[in-house]
C-alpha cells in the first residue's frame, strides 16, 4: 500500500515558477526532516495536491525521480483548486497524498525507438519521461518528440525542447494552431506532424499524453504506419477524488484510471477509448 | 431455538459487547436500527413490492423475518453515507493533518439477507483490496457480527435465485437462522458464532423442521418471477450504442435512488468543509451517484452530459465492468433498484430489451 495514501502530509512550497500566462510550477519539499527520504515515484505517476479548505486535485509529477528532496508539479490554473494553488508562493503549504498510479513503460522501452506525442499541457506528464530517457540515452534508440499546442504561448519549456532537439539521434517537431511569429512552429496540429517526420514502426514504442481527440488521431496515424496496438501507450485523465480506486469517478469501462492507469497500453483500453460517455 | 429464546439470543449478543442492529418498522418501511428487545422486531409484517411501489402489510403471523427487504441494505453499516476522513489545522508552522478514523464499537447485525451478504462480500473486495484497504471501512467491517436469516418471503421484485445469491444464505455470516413459526434453526459460520450458539444450550433441530426450512427456501426460489441472465459482460459492452439506452433515458429521472438503495454501489465524493475562520478544515466522504451531473466532471464539463450515458454507465458497470474488476456481476438480485425507482424502471426488463437486436 502507498504510504500517505489516505491522509495527506504537509509539503512546503520551495519555489513557484510562472511557465506561461496560466501555467505554473510548484516545487515542493516535505518540511519534516524525518520525511525527507527519497521521494519514490515513477514518471507518469501523480499526487493528490490539497489546497487548505478548498479541496484536492490530481497532478502529475514532472520532476526527476532521482531528486530525493524536491518534487515539482506543473499546473494549469483552470478550476477552483488549481486557481487557488496558483496564488501560493514560497513558504506556503499544501497537502500531498501519493504517489499514485501506474507510470510509463520504461523497462519495456529499453532498446527501442521511442515516439512521444503530446498536446497542450500534455507535455507536463511526459517531461519526466523525456528527462529519464536523456539521462539514460544509450539505453534507447531514436527519440522522436512531437508536441502540439493551440497557442504559441502554451508552449512552455522552449529551451528544453531546443536542448533535446540538439541531441544526437533525436527528432523534435513542434506545432501550434496559432504559431504567432514563431517560424520554428508548424502551423497546424500535432497529428499533421506525423507526415513531417520519419518513423520506424519496428522495435518502437509510442507514449501519448494530451486531449483524447489528439491521442485518437495519433493512434490512427501510428497504426497506419505499422505500429501495433501493444506498442502504443496513453495517459488518461478523469475526475479523481480518492486516488485509491474507491470513489468510482475515474472509471473508464471497468478500468480505474487512478490505480490501473493513468498510463494504459492502448489495446487494454481500446474497447472504451474515445467513446463518448466512458 | 424456540421463539421464546430469541430475547435470550439478543441478550447474549449484547452481553458479548455487541450493539444489536436489526430490522424495525419505521415510516412505513423496514429499516435497520438499534434493537434491544424482540418486541421491536417486525412481527407479522410483510412487504409488498412492485416497480416504484413499497407497502407493508400486517397479519397474525408470529414470524419477525417474514419479509424480503427494506430500502436500506446493510451497506451503511460498513460504508458510511457520510463521514469525516481527516482533519487539518493551519497554524504559523504550516498544515497539520490527522486521521479521523477510529475503532468502531462491536455491532451485531440481525436479519441480514443473502443478497445483502453477497453484496457485502463484493464491497469487501472493493474496499479491502490487495493494493489498498480503506481504513474507515476496515474499522467498521472488523466490528461486525452477522446474524443472517434465510429468505422465505421474496418480493415480486426479487431475483436473487437467478443471480445465485439467495434466497438461502451460503456463507459470510457468524450465525445463520432459518425461521419457522415456532422458532429458528441456527447454524454457525464462524468460531464466534458457534460459541454463542453453544452458550444458549439449545437442542438439535429435528429432521422434520430441517425439511420444512429447506422446503420453504426452495419455494421462495421458485416464487421469483424475475430473472437476470448471467455473464452479460461482452453483450453489454458490445451494445454501447443500442437504441434502448435512449428509451430508458426518456423515463429515467437521474434521481440516483437506485444507486442509494443498491447494496453494492460504491461511489463517493470527497469534499472539504472548512471552519468559518478558515483555520481548520475537515475532509468528508459522502455517497455519490453516477447519475449526478457532477460525477463525470472533467475540467468543468460532464463527460456524461445526458441521462442516456449515465444510465448506460450505471448498468454497464454493474453488470459488465464488475466482471473485470471483481470477477462477477455487481448485482445480487435484491430488486431494490426496481422498487425504489420512482418511475418503476426495471433492470431485468431493460436488460431483456438491450439483448434484443444485434450488438451496436
Amino acid at each position: 500500500m502507498t504510504p500517505y495514501s489516505d491522509v495527506p502530509r504537509a509539503a512546503r512550497v520551495v519555489e513557484r515558477i510562472q511557465e506561461s500566462p496560466d501555467i505554473f510550477t510548484l516545487r515542493l519539499e516535505y518540511p519534516d526532516a524525518r520525511e525527507q527520504h527519497p521521494f519514490d515515484f515513477a514518471p507518469g505517476q501523480f499526487n493528490m495536491l490539497y489546497l487548505h479548505g478548498v479541496g484536492e486535485v490530481p497532478i502529475s509529477i514532472v520532476s526527476d525521480p532521482n531528486d530525493d528532496r524536491y518534487f515539482d508539479h506543473t499546473i494549469r490554473a483552470l478550476g477552483r483548486v488549481t486557481r487557488g494553488l496558483s496564488n501560493l508562493s514560497e513558504g506556503d503549504f499544501v497537502g500531498v497524498r501519493g504517489p499514485f498510479g501506474v507510470g510509463w513503460p520504461l523497462a519495456e522501452a529499453e532498446g527501442k525507438d521511442v515516439v512521444i506525442v503530446t498536446g497542450g499541457l500534455g507535455c507536463a506528464p511526459v517531461v519526466a519521461v523525456i528527462n529519464y530517457l536523456f539521462r539514460r540515452r544509450e539505453q534507447f534508440g531514436h527519440v522522436t518528440i512531437l508536441q502540439g499546442v493551440k497557442h504559441h504561448d502554451d508552449l512552455i519549456w522552449r529551451e528544453r525542447y531546443s536542448e533535446w532537439a540538439g541531441q544526437a539521434d533525436t527528432t523534435v517537431a513542434l506545432a501550434a494552431d496559432n504559431p504567432g511569429n514563431d517560424s520554428s512552429l508548424f502551423e497546424g496540429n500535432v497529428v499533421q506532424l506525423f507526415d513531417r517526420v520519419e518513423l520506424k514502426a519496428e522495435n518502437a514504442i509510442a507514449m501519448m499524453c494530451g486531449p483524447e481527440v489528439m491521442m485518437h488521431f495519433s493512434i490512427e496515424a501510428l497504426l497506419l504506419r505499422g505500429f501495433k496496438a501493444t506498442d502504443l501507450w496513453v495517459s488518461m485523465e478523469r475526475n479523481m477524488q480518492c486516488a485509491n480506486g474507491l470513489c468510482g469517478h475515474c472509471q473508464i469501462g471497468p478500468l480505474f484510471v487512478c490505480k490501473d492507469g493513468p498510463v494504459f497500453r492502448y489495446d487494454r483500453i481500446a474497447e472504451w477509448f474515445f467513446r463518448k460517455g466512458f | 431455538m424456540p421463539r421464546g429464546a430469541l430475547q435470550r439470543f439478543l441478550d447474549a449478543l449484547q452481553a458479548s459487547g455487541h450493539q444489536c442492529i436489526g430490522p424495525i418498522e419505521q415510516d412505513g418501511a423496514l429499516v435497520f436500527a438499534p434493537v434491544t428487545e424482540v418486541k421491536q422486531l417486525p412481527t407479522g409484517v410483510h412487504d409488498l413490492q412492485a416497480p416504484g411501489s413499497y407497502r407493508l402489510e400486517h397479519d397474525e403471523s408470529p414470524r419477525c423475518f417474514a419479509w424480503a427487504n427494506g430500502p436500506q441494505a446493510i451497506k451503511p453499516q460498513t460504508f458510511a453515507p457520510q463521514e469525516t476522513l481527516w482533519r487539518v489545522v493551519q497554524d504559523e508552522h504550516g498544515l497539520h493533518f490527522e486521521s479521523e478514523v477510529s475503532d468502531t464499537e462491536k455491532r451485531a447485525l440481525i436479519g441480514v439477507r443473502a443478497c445483502d451478504l453477497a453484496a457485502l462480500t463484493l464491497q469487501d473486495k472493493h474496499f479491502l483490496s490487495d493494493t489498498h484497504a480503506d481504513p474507515a471501512f476496515a474499522s467498521r467491517r472488523e466490528a461486525l457480527f452477522i446474524v443472517a436469516v434465510d429468505c422465505t418471503h421474496p418480493a415480486d421484485t426479487c431475483f436473487c435465485a437467478s443471480t445465485g445469491d439467495g434466497p438461502a444464505v451460503a456463507g459470510g455470516f457468524d450465525i445463520a437462522l432459518s425461521e419457522l413459526d415456532e422458532g429458528f434453526i441456527m447454524r454457525a459460520g464462524s468460531v464466534a458464532g458457534q460459541s454463542l450458539i453453544d452458550s444458549l444450550n439449545l437442542s438439535e433441530a429435528d429432521e422434520g423442521r430441517l425439511q420444512q426450512a429447506s422446503d420453504e427456501i426452495s419455494q421462495a426460489a421458485s416464487q421469483q418471477t424475475r430473472e437476470l441472465p448471467g455473464h452479460l459482460r461482452e453483450q453489454l459492452f458490445d451494445r454501447q450504442e443500442h437504441p434502448h439506452w435512449q428509451a430508458v433515458a426518456e423515463r429515467c429521472l437521474a434521481c440516483g435512488n437506485c444507486t442509494a438503495v443498491c447494496p453494492s454501489c460504491f461511489c463517493s465524493a470527497y469534499e472539504s468543509r472548512p471552519s468559518l475562520d478558515g483555520q481548520e478544515s475537515k475532509q468528508i466522504r459522502i455517497w455519490d451517484s453516477c447519475f449526478s451531473f457532477e460525477h463525470s466532471n472533467l475540467h468543468g464539463h460532464a463527460l456524461r452530459d445526458d441521462i442516456r450515458l449515465r444510465y448506460r454507465q450505471w448498468l454497464t458497470h454493474k453488470l459488465a465492468g464488475w466482471y473485470d474488476q471483481y470477477g462477477r456481476s455487481g448485482c445480487t438480485g435484491c430488486g431494490r433498484c426496481i422498487t425504489w425507482c420512482p418511475v418503476g424502471i426495471d433492470l431485468t426488463k431493460e436488460v431483456e430489451s438491450l439483448l434484443e437486436g444485434d450488438p451496436a
